[in-house]
């Protein structure tokens, strides 16, 4: 016998708008990512990494 | 039974107050297999941050930033921009969070994402707090710690002050309220010079002074909406003829204000005479409302305030971009 399986089910298209919102949260993700890299080297010059321990 | 006794209060309080979309749906969906969450796409939630509100605020903000004296690195500009929309959309998803009883009543708003039953209210708060901090972080982070603390008063100032507390207990709601929406421009300068100054209270009088008259005479044609869903605007409790003297006073008291960028020499007199003209246009469109009181003359004399209000807020912001564009050139 097959135990019925547990908790939330999701709909199709609950399935379908998570995508959407995951996709959306991907692309937001990337774009930060982006904006600390360029903002440090603004802030911070691009020979941040050069210097002296 | 104590689960009796439960569902019996649900359904007495659900008769005496309005019921939220989210006790609806708890009381809707007795089977938990089925969650009624999660139903939001990725526009929902751009819809949940007020898009054309927040247009009104980057362009003030980024006033505001162009007029500031100092320089900012453009990518760090453009962070403090992108900052302040997103701080104003995450307190667009606040406001809608807790007036959700409302919006599912005025016709403006009922097709709102929490309303329409596309998120529910526990998301929209998530996402408006999760938002409200990542923008007062990066923005004190990135650009200085002035203007993200600036961005937090202004979010706490519309969420608590203005939707909690001042919206549903007092006529002069949209009146310091107002302040919320005028507060981007001095953000914005304060992204550049790190402070305040009487340059940047002056933008932030001017829409200031402009929001109520904007709003009334919105009021005005929609007064049945707000009567509907008990939000205590001035024509519903003070009447449509107090309500059209106070957009008149305010009117009056706009006008000048408009005009001090020119008096305080970070305008040019261009925009002195432009600005000046404007303001005799408004206050003659604020008489006409006052003195029409009756059928469709009065309710298209309101909407031609109402739009004017817009363009008006819109040629004065522009002007004031395009000279520092030009003489900064």
């Amino acid at each position: 016998m097959v135990e019925e399986e547990q908790g939330i089910k999701l709909t199709d298209e609950q399935k379908k708008k998570r995508r959407s919102r995951s996709i959306a949260i991907a692309a937001v993700l990337a774009a930060l990512v982006a904006i600390f890299y360029v903002v440090t080297i603004v802030k911070l010059g691009p020979g941040i990494l050069n210097k002296p321990l | 039974m104590p689960e009796r006794n439960e569902d019996a209060q649900a359904i007495k309080s659900s008769k005496d107050t309005p019921m939220s979309l989210v006790e609806r749906q708890d009381t809707m969906h007795e089977d938990s297999s089925v969650w009624t969450g999660g139903m939001g796409s990725a526009s929902d939630y751009v819809a949940l941050l007020k898009p054309r509100v927040m247009s009104l605020v980057i362009f003030t903000a980024f006033v505001g930033l162009m007029l500031a004296p100092g320089s900012l690195h453009p990518v760090l500009g453009a962070v403090a921009i992108l900052c302040i929309a997103i701080g104003a959309g995450a307190s667009g998803a606040l406001n809608m969070w807790y007036d959700a009883d409302i919006d599912e009543i005025m016709s403006r708003t009922k097709k709102r994402p929490i309303p329409a039953g596309k998120i529910t209210r526990d998301e929209a708060f998530a996402f408006g707090i999760t938002l409200s901090a990542g923008s007062v972080v990066a923005l004190g982070l990135l650009v200085n710690w002035f203007a993200g603390a600036f961005l937090a008063f202004t979010i706490f100032f519309y969420v608590v002050v203005y939707t909690m507390w001042l919206k549903r207990s007092t006529p002069q709601n949209i009146v310091i309220g107002g302040a919320a929406g005028a507060f981007p421009p001095m953000i914005g300068w304060a992204s550049v010079t790190g402070s305040v100054s009487l340059e940047s209270f002056v933008l932030f009088l001017i829409i200031f002074m402009w929001t109520p008259p904007h709003f009334w005479a919105l009021a005005l044609f929609k007064s049945g909406d707000y009567r509907a869903a008990g939000v205590p605007m001035l024509p519903v409790v003070a009447g449509e003829t107090s309500t059209r003297h106070h957009i008149v006073v305010y009117s009056i008291l706009l006008a000048p204000i408009a005009v001090a960028p020119y008096f305080l020499g970070f305008a040019t007199p261009v925009y002195g005479v432009v600005s000046a003209l404007l303001g005799l246009a408004f206050v003659g469109m604020a008489v006409d409302v006052w003195r029409k009181r009756d059928g469709e003359p009065a309710r298209l004399a309101c909407v031609r305030l109402f739009k004017f209000s817009i363009f008006y807020l819109f040629i004065l912001f522009a002007l004031l971009l395009g000279e520092s564009l030009v003489v900064g050139a």
